[in-house]
């Protein structure tokens, strides 16, 4: 090698660092999607719109943050989604018993943690796999919200809570405000600490960080009940958003957000992936969908696109781990 | 690798179930509107968004809806509503088809406190809104297509069921099945029902229970009923659940004809029962009907020809019709009896 080509290397590596080739394909899709929203209807991509349509993502982009995370080590937590009807339905019902507005708030982010440090305990400590933990309190978790609440939906919240989840500060809206706080602190946690190594470290191999002395349970049980938290927090904003609490909030939630981060590059197999790729599978989803609805008025291609993209990233991913193996 | 390899079918798998089972909230009537920004064009584009998609009674209301938007020529008529009934989704759809340019939105509107914000905020981006079927919060939208007032309604119930029982002066004790305790538009027909009866002494209303809009539990509760109270002569089932619920509870008692059952609901619905004699009359406005008044009134209203204070105006094949401050009524109850109930297909 040229002593002249170094320099050239050196920029190619960081730039490699920056953004890796799952990422680089992303950003061409969503740029390829955009300009051929455009195309189709240039009215789709005006600022004001998109600030407006971005209020529909904020609690999938929040919960994808730990999801993120736990997938990493090798994890998975189906029961989001009903995690967060709970912590709603347990918010509204508090609402109606005349409990003041933030106290209700604590105590629901609290059940959605407490449903979080459920699947974490079974998960980490009792050793089940979290396939079949979070399927059985995805629908244990519901159940319970919609026997608490008799499938009634709360509504009627003061104005100045509803501003919370509707309003903005200074054209951005609130709850992006809330993703944005969790998002850096998770991409803190794992660039400044020594938790991403960890987390990646687990999801490689568990046995190999167990004996290099990781405390792999603590942290499993952290993440999994930190998911929880999110969820509750996501549900709060979303009720307040809507102004309405229900039992069945939240439906499709799991499959969205564990698509988000599977589409933005982290393995399903625990041990490779970035908060940055999941943020890009995020804004890919979204955009789809909104487009979606927005040019066809046919909602029921979401579900099939998201679908469709789940499979296809999972697919993408074991062969390239077929091919590294 | 052995259980990576197994992890991805399995994956696979939960998302599809996951996937299926939130197909929300489809789309089947449409005339094409493609993401178009015609404000000042000359078609319109009018929106209609039911309670629940998928329910026989909104999909009359539809049709009506696409055929006064034939009749009218320039509309662009579109049809959609979250699946699931949710009102949450039902917001959604209204602010997507908002930022698309809608010229009028017209809302069945399931729960005002959530869907009020959007309505009023996409009136204040020059979206005309109006309310058809369920009314919304009255700052919310310009004008609510009435299909009857709660008057008419209630005592249309009433003296159906005084017919049905019979007699120069019809005696027994009735109870009302109802949607929800909380549910406004079922209320305020109570209210009236309770009017109407003073005009028939000896009708005694012993009960009024919810059945939540659950078929099974509007079952359990006449079962209940028809228990505690042997000597029961009828039934109202005032919502287009509890009034199957109750005829069926009523029929497999063996307590058909002797127990009448009247309230509101499709015809459709109400055919078998109508047939076997349990329910005699099913009260109802033609939606069919709802549907085209709402869509010519939508039009009216977004090429301005029809302005508040106006006191009628004409609605295609319906003729004139009467406009009450902000409200615009259809104002014609139907009563489906044997002799008329199949000719009707909704």
């Amino acid at each position: 090698m040229s002593v002249k080509a170094l320099p050239a290397l050196k920029i190619n590596r960081t730039l490699l660092t920056l953004v890796n080739r799952q990422e680089l394909i992303l950003m061409a899709m969503i740029c390829a999607g955009l300009a051929g929203a455009y195309q189709l209807s240039p009215t789709f991509l005006d600022p004001t719109k998109q600030v407006y349509l971005s209020s529909k993502i904020w609690d999938l982009a929040i919960l994808s943050v730990p999801m993120t995370l736990i997938i990493l080590t090798g994890g998975i937590d189906l029961s989001v989604g009903s995690a967060g009807a709970l912590s709603a339905v347990v918010f509204g019902l508090l609402y109606n018993a005349h409990v003041p507005i933030w106290i209700g708030c604590l105590v629901g982010i609290g059940a959605g943690t407490l449903c979080g440090a459920f699947n974490g305990w079974f998960v980490a400590y009792v050793r089940v796999h979290p396939l079949i933990v979070t399927l059985a309190t995805l629908a244990a978790f519901r159940g319970i919200a919609v026997g608490i609440s008799h499938a009634q939906a709360y509504s009627g919240f003061p104005d100045w809570f509803t501003n919370i989840g509707q309003g903005s500060v200074g054209g951005f809206p609130i709850p992006g405000l809330f993703f944005i706080a969790v998002l850096v602190v998770g991409l803190w946690a794992m660039g400044k600490t020594p938790i991403g190594v960890v987390i990646s470290a687990i999801g490689f191999n568990q046995n190999a960080s167990k004996f290099s002395g990781i405390p792999v349970e603590r942290i499993k049980f952290a993440l999994y009940t930190l998911s929880g938290t999110a969820a509750g927090i996501a549900a709060i904003l979303y009720v307040s958003w809507r102004n309405t609490a229900k039992a069945d909030m939240f439906g499709d939630m799991a499959l969205n957000v564990i698509t988000a981060v599977i589409l933005g590059g982290t393995s399903i197999f625990g041990g490779r992936g970035r908060l940055f790729g999941t943020v890009l599978g995020i804004i890919l989803i979204h955009e789809t969908r909104e487009f979606l609805s927005w040019q066809w008025d046919r909602n029921e291609l979401n579900s099939i696109v998201i679908g469709g993209m789940l499979i296809v990233s999972v697919l993408a991913d074991s062969l390239f781990n077929l091919k590294r193996r | 690798m052995r259980i990576h390899t197994c992890i991805v079918p399995i994956f696979a798998a939960v998302g599809i179930v996951l996937g299926a089972g939130c197909g929300n909230h489809g789309q089947t009537a449409s005339t094409s509107t493609t993401g178009v920004n015609t404000k000042s064009g000359k078609m319109l584009n009018i929106f209609m968004l039911p309670k629940k998609k998928g329910l026989a009674y909104f999909t009359s209301c539809s049709e009506g809806a696409a055929e006064a938007a034939k009749d009218l020529g320039d509309v662009n008529f579109v049809y959609d509503g979250p699946s699931d009934g949710s009102p949450d989704e039902a917001a959604s759809l209204l602010e997507t088809w908002n930022l698309k340019g809608a010229d009028a939105i017209c809302v069945s509107v399931n729960d005002p406190s959530v869907l009020s914000p959007p309505m009023k905020a996409a009136e204040k981006q020059g979206t005309h809104i109006l309310t058809f079927d369920a009314d919304g919060d009255k700052d919310s939208r310009e004008f609510f297509v009435d299909q009857a007032t709660s008057e008419q309604i209630g005592d249309a119930l009433v003296d159906g069921m005084a017919k049905d029982i019979g007699g120069p002066d019809p005696a027994g004790k009735v109870a009302i099945i109802t949607a929800t305790l909380t549910a406004a538009n079922q209320n305020e027909w109570i209210d009236f029902m309770k009017k109407r009866l003073a005009k028939y002494p000896k009708l005694q209303l012993v009960a009024i229970k919810p059945c939540n809009e659950d078929q099974a539990l509007a079952f359990q509760v006449t079962q209940d009923l028809l228990k505690t109270y042997p000597d029961l002569k009828g039934i109202f089932g005032i919502s287009s659940v509890s009034f199957p619920g109750a005829a069926e509870a009523v029929k497999q008692a063996g307590m058909s004809g002797k127990v009448l059952v009247t309230g509101l609901s499709t015809p459709n619905d109400m055919k078998k029962y109508v047939a076997d004699g349990t329910v005699k009359s099913v009260i109802l406005w033609n939606t069919k009907d709802l549907g085209y008044l709402t869509v010519y009134a939508a039009e009216a209203v977004a090429t301005g020809k029809l302005k508040p204070g106006a006191t009628t105006f004409h609605a295609g094949r319906l003729g004139n019709k009467v406009v009450d401050g902000d409200k615009i009524l259809l104002g014609n109850i139907l009563v489906f009896n044997k002799d008329n109930i199949n000719k009707y297909n909704f």
